[in-house]
């Protein structure tokens, strides 16, 4: 399937990447390739078939509930780019 | 009656007692240093994977149990991908196409003693998100993630409720419920339940539901009849005016009483869900559920038929009495040590709820103890003290001078019941209210009635209160009609 | 002493003999880096001190008679896995500051094991790539042919394998990542079953696809390394938890009775002549050594790159959310607001091929799509895991080329991703269907090494690590090493 500009401009605000209006009809392009190369699955007879998910039958292992000690912050603050008050900073956030 | 219906459907979150995090050994105590209690995991470093936290399944199947609900024997996570500060991953790890709790319901007592059934529609598994912080960061937001993980179950209702009413009802309900089996605790002032309220109108007789709006995180029930009631009002008042409904979130202040359309419009709720290739399904045996079905205790419902059936109290006082584990411990140990159930009922949400009220203490560290009630209401039975003199009692009791007993030995409350000293007692007034007497004597049945009361008002003066109030109104009456 | 041309198992011999020590391998390795490292970029970051500081405490270990499997042995790590303390990249501006707080469990359980880590080595953009030219750190080299590419994303592993920087590396494939690179720089390489080494610590891409394994000169060090990484992890949710496997203990058994399997899809038309007869040469060769070869085919593995173009994008669009430049890594300069701050550092701080994948990957997971693309990949998997579950029930063994074609010129695909993508063809179906795989090199074509690929039944790393090795006991093409900074 091909894609437009527009689309494209969507999805990268939906996966928060800046894409300039000059980088926007090349993109476009070479998204278009990949999703023409993959609209091959819709060839696929897949009607009574599950999905596999791992490829082994196996199901997910429970975690006993007990604390382990977690206060990491004199390792972590410091990868930040900023922080304040043992807080990671951001631009202000409106609800 | 109104012309319009008010259609009201409920998600409440609720936060699961664990000890740690539903992926994560970090702790979920409340009120740490902010991002103390964030682990590898929860900060979302690279490289960091989940992994389920047996108790918090447990709890999710508890709650299903609970409220009837089909308990799924394979659940899958999912991850629900949207970008905020406060979600270090990037996405929820949630659940959505296969939730752990299936369909169930509760009944919920109203008011006026009727009765309703709440649909509900499914409970699912996932993570909380962690704090936005607004002050102190001179125009910055700080992010605390001592939150981010702590396991919730999402629960999803019908649109049953038809009233703000209702819905507190059905609110309360749960409350009680979660805190009765142990896997929320219930402290609303934390966040432990937060109600997400989706409301719409129409007009009586339509079938066709309005279109909603959905009131985020209400911390209280007393915000969330609030909100209910001015989104109904705002909504009938645009549609009154022609207008309709936008389909949105509001956010709703509790302190101005007023709520608004967020600004953060949610990039048309396209949020990409996808089986969480980090998780595998959850896979639970028929041993498992019977064991947790095995551990759970009376349930508030139960109790309520209970108390009904087995002590004889209205629906009334056994809806309250039920509805909270602490109180109705207290009420249960009461009656075990002898107290009256209706006498122990009255003093529970009488005097005893008003005092705890005013003093913002909780039942459990009540300074008067079961067996102190127990013991006050046993006297009042006997006739040892009058009921006004029980309140004397109570509050001296409350105060801490000892036991009921002990407080009426050395206070002298010991009520008078010696018909000769009453009588005595009762020549002397009619004597010092010559007048009076000669009235009351010379009036009507209708007039009597209110003349004879002036009399039992000198009688328990002049006794302190300590006259008893039977032996007295015979004996005034003997007196004043003999 | 000339050490580098040494597999890992005799160094570790020379070590046990107590012919070299462990500082002696260490410094040894550690300045044939610092000396030729220059021209490869096989390497990130080198952790001279610390590798040092490691083998000292191997010798002390060895002389209290507590030497541990891999004990004094140096090698490498590709820079996806998280190690304490030192950067860990990625091969990404994104995590170009990034001082991991925390150890992969695979860099943990080799340290433990006794094994030197000399550094972490360049790759892929966080594993997307076969070229190893979306390094943020620019890209690695071909010993063989400095005008090449090695492959990817373990690009910088086997370069430094091959070049004889390190004995031995660590790599993770998610579509081919360790066997592709294998094949282009003429060393061995393994992928084992999914779920068989911990992901904890392991920057993920694509999660239900990614596993980690070891890239050494041969089987024989392949197995010796997959022996100390393996290993239930109480950390990763998809870690099997199995009886331990022992690799090395059926390195020699004969291969009577084997049956090898070829399956037609591995030589279409198009495939480059030499390869098919180099691959058909290698069944020859087990086949002399008491093996059947029989035909065997996978028919939905024509399928398999599509399939891996929707699941991995999907799962690496959301795997890569949480690179926000909130908490860690790259943040732009002054934001003016959120939006402004995430699109910024996610754009500044990811290259074009990871961008171009997360933009697919979000797509493809959108509203309306999901259906189509993931749901429907997710069952093509099934499809051609059914196709190898049929396969092996014919054969024990499914041998096939690993790539295509040999070592490709730089720059050569940079603008034609979907060219680059095809190439995958023979690896990725393995990873779709989690199955455990061996990339040896099998012969030479141009001066450039060519690899055949060894896919064995869940589990059956022992088997094809067996297999391997004996074929390697019978040819030499493993002992080929490049004429490399102007020597032997």
């Amino acid at each position: 399937m091909a894609i437009d500009q527009d689309t494209v401009m969507k999805v990268a605000h939906l996966a928060r990447l800046h894409v300039s209006s000059e980088q926007g009809p090349a993109l476009a392009g070479r998204l278009s390739d990949i999703l023409n190369m993959v609209d091959e699955l819709a060839n696929a007879n897949v009607d009574q078939i599950a999905p596999l998910a791992h490829p082994l039958d196996v199901s997910q292992p429970l975690r006993a509930d007990v604390v382990e000690p977690a206060d990491l912050r004199d390792r972590v603050l410091p990868l930040a780019a900023a922080s304040e008050g043992s807080c990671f900073l951001v631009p202000r956030v409106i609800e | 009656m109104s012309a319009w219906e008010t259609v009201i459907g409920l998600e409440i979150h609720v936060q699961l007692a664990t000890r740690t995090k539903i992926f994560s050994a970090a702790s979920t105590a409340f009120g740490a240093e902010p991002n103390s209690h964030a682990s590898l995991v929860d900060l979302a470093l690279p490289g960091t994977l989940p992994v389920l936290n047996r108790e918090a399944v447990n709890m999710a199947v508890k709650f299903g149990l609970a409220v009837g609900a089909e308990i799924n024997r394979r659940s899958v996570f999912e991850r629900k991908n949207y970008f905020y500060p406060d979600l270090p991953k990037g996405y929820q790890t949630t659940q959505l196409a296969e939730p752990i709790v299936g369909a169930g319901s509760m009944e919920v007592v109203l008011d006026d003693g009727s009765r309703k059934t709440v649909r509900i529609h499914h409970a699912h598994l996932e993570e909380d998100a962690g704090k936005s912080l607004h002050e102190d960061f001179h125009g910055m937001t700080g992010i605390d993630l001592n939150r981010a993980g702590t396991p919730l179950i999402e629960v999803v209702t019908e649109p049953d409720m038809r009233s703000a009413e209702e819905a507190v009802a059905f609110a309360r309900a749960l409350h009680s419920l979660v805190t009765a089996i142990g896997v929320c605790d219930g402290d609303m002032s934390q966040g432990s339940l937060r109600f997400d309220v989706n409301v719409s109108v129409r007009r009586r007789g339509e079938e066709k539901l309005g279109t909603r709006t959905e009131t985020k995180n209400l911390n209280s029930f007393r915000f969330m009849e609030m909100a209910i009631r001015k989104e109904v009002e705002r909504q009938i008042d645009i549609l009154e005016d022609g207008g309709s409904i936008t389909q949105e979130t509001r956010l709703f202040n509790g302190d101005t009483g007023v709520s608004r359309a967020m600004r953060s419009k949610e990039d048309a709720n396209d949020y990409r869900y996808f089986p969480c290739p980090d998780l595998l399904p959850v896979m639970l045996s028929e041993e498992q559920i019977v064991e947790l079905k095995n551990s759970l205790p009376e349930l508030p419902a139960q109790r309520l038929v209970r108390f009904v059936e087995q002590l004889g109290l209205s629906d009334y006082d056994a809806r309250i009495l039920s509805s909270d584990l602490a109180t109705s411990d207290y009420f249960e140990a009461v009656v075990k040590l002898g107290g009256d159930a209706k006498l122990a009922a009255n003093w529970i949400m009488g005097e005893l709820a008003a005092k705890l009220n005013a003093e913002e203490k909780a039942i459990a560290v009540c300074p008067v103890s079961a067996g102190h009630l127990a013991e006050l209401i046993a006297r009042l039975k006997d006739n040892t003290i009058s009921s006004k003199i029980a309140k004397q009692v109570f509050e001296a009791c409350w105060n801490g001078e000892g036991s009921p007993d002990q407080i009426i030995e050395a206070r002298g409350l010991k009520q008078v019941s010696d018909s000769g000293a009453l009588q005595k007692m009762v020549d002397q007034i009619i004597a010092d209210n010559a007048a009076q007497a000669e009235a009351y004597r010379a009036a009507d049945e209708g007039k009597r009635k209110k003349m004879f009361g002036f009399f039992v008002g000198q009688a328990m003066k002049a006794s302190q209160g300590k006259a008893n109030p039977q032996q007295l109104n015979e004996l005034l009456q003997k007196a004043l009609e003999g | 002493m000339n050490l580098h041309h040494h597999t890992l198992t005799e160094l570790k011999a020379l070590l046990e003999r107590g012919e070299v020590s462990a500082r002696e391998l260490a410094d040894y390795f550690l300045a044939r880096i610092e000396r030729l490292d220059g021209d490869l970029n096989s390497f990130v970051t080198v952790t001279a001190d610390q590798a040092r500081n490691e083998a000292d405490a191997a010798d002390a270990l060895r002389s209290e008679g507590k030497a541990g499997l891999l004990n004094g042995l140096p090698i490498a790590h590709k820079d996806i896995f998280c190690t304490n303390g030192v950067r860990t990249s990625c091969g990404s501006r994104m995590l170009d500051n990034f001082i991991s707080p925390y150890d992969a469990t695979v860099v943990e359980k080799m340290r433990a094991a006794g094994a030197v880590m000399l550094g972490k080595t360049n790759m892929d953009e966080f594993a997307m790539g076969s070229s190893n030219e979306t390094s943020f750190y620019g890209p690695v080299k071909n010993p063989w042919d400095l005008s090449r590419v090695p492959g990817g994303s373990s690009g910088g592993s086997a370069a430094a394998v091959a070049a004889r920087l390190a004995p031995a590396a660590t790599g993770t494939d998610t579509g081919g990542s360790i066997r592709q690179p294998a094949a282009l720089t003429g060393i061995t390489g393994l992928k084992p079953t999914y779920g068989t080494v911990s992901r904890w610590g392991m920057i993920a891409f694509a999660s239900s696809l990614d596993q980690a394994g070891p890239m050494a000169q041969s089987a024989a060090d392949c197995a010796l390394l997959l022996q100390s990484m393996v290993g239930h992890d109480d950390k990763d949710s998809t870690s099997l938890n199995r009886p331990a496997d022992n690799y090395l203990a059926d390195l020699d058994k004969p291969l009577a009775g084997l049956t090898i399997g070829l399956p037609e899809e591995f030589f279409p038309a198009s495939l480059d002549g030499r390869i098919a007869e180099l691959t058909r040469e290698t069944a020859r060769e087990l086949e002399r050594q008491g093996a059947r070869v029989v035909s065997v085919s996978l028919p939905s593995v024509k399928l398999s790159v599509p399939a891996y173009y929707v699941i991995a994008p999907a799962e690496a669009s959301s795997n890569l959310s949480r690179f926000d430049g909130v908490r860690y890594g790259y943040r732009c300069q002054d934001p003016v607001d959120l939006m402004d701050l995430y699109k910024r550092s996610r754009s500044e701080g990811f290259g074009d091929e990871v961008q171009r994948r997360i933009l697919v990957g979000t797509y493809a997971l959108s509203h309306g799509y999901y259906d189509a693309y993931y749901l429907r990949a997710q069952k093509v998997r099934r499809l051609i895991s059914d196709d190898f579950a049929r396969a092996f029930e014919k054969a024990d063994v499914i041998l096939g080329p690993t790539s295509p074609e040999v070592a490709f010129p730089l720059g050569a695909k940079k603008d034609d991703p979907v060219t680059m993508y095809m190439a995958d063809v023979f690896t990725i179906a393995v990873n779709l269907a989690g199955l455990p795989a061996l990339s040896m090199p099998a012969g030479m074509i141009d001066g450039l090494p060519a690899g055949v690929q060894l896919v064995g039944n869940y589990f059956r790393e022992g088997q094809i690590l067996n297999v391997a090795h004996r074929y390697q006991q019978a040819t030499d093409w493993h002992r080929q090493a490049p004429a490399f900074g102007g020597e032997q």
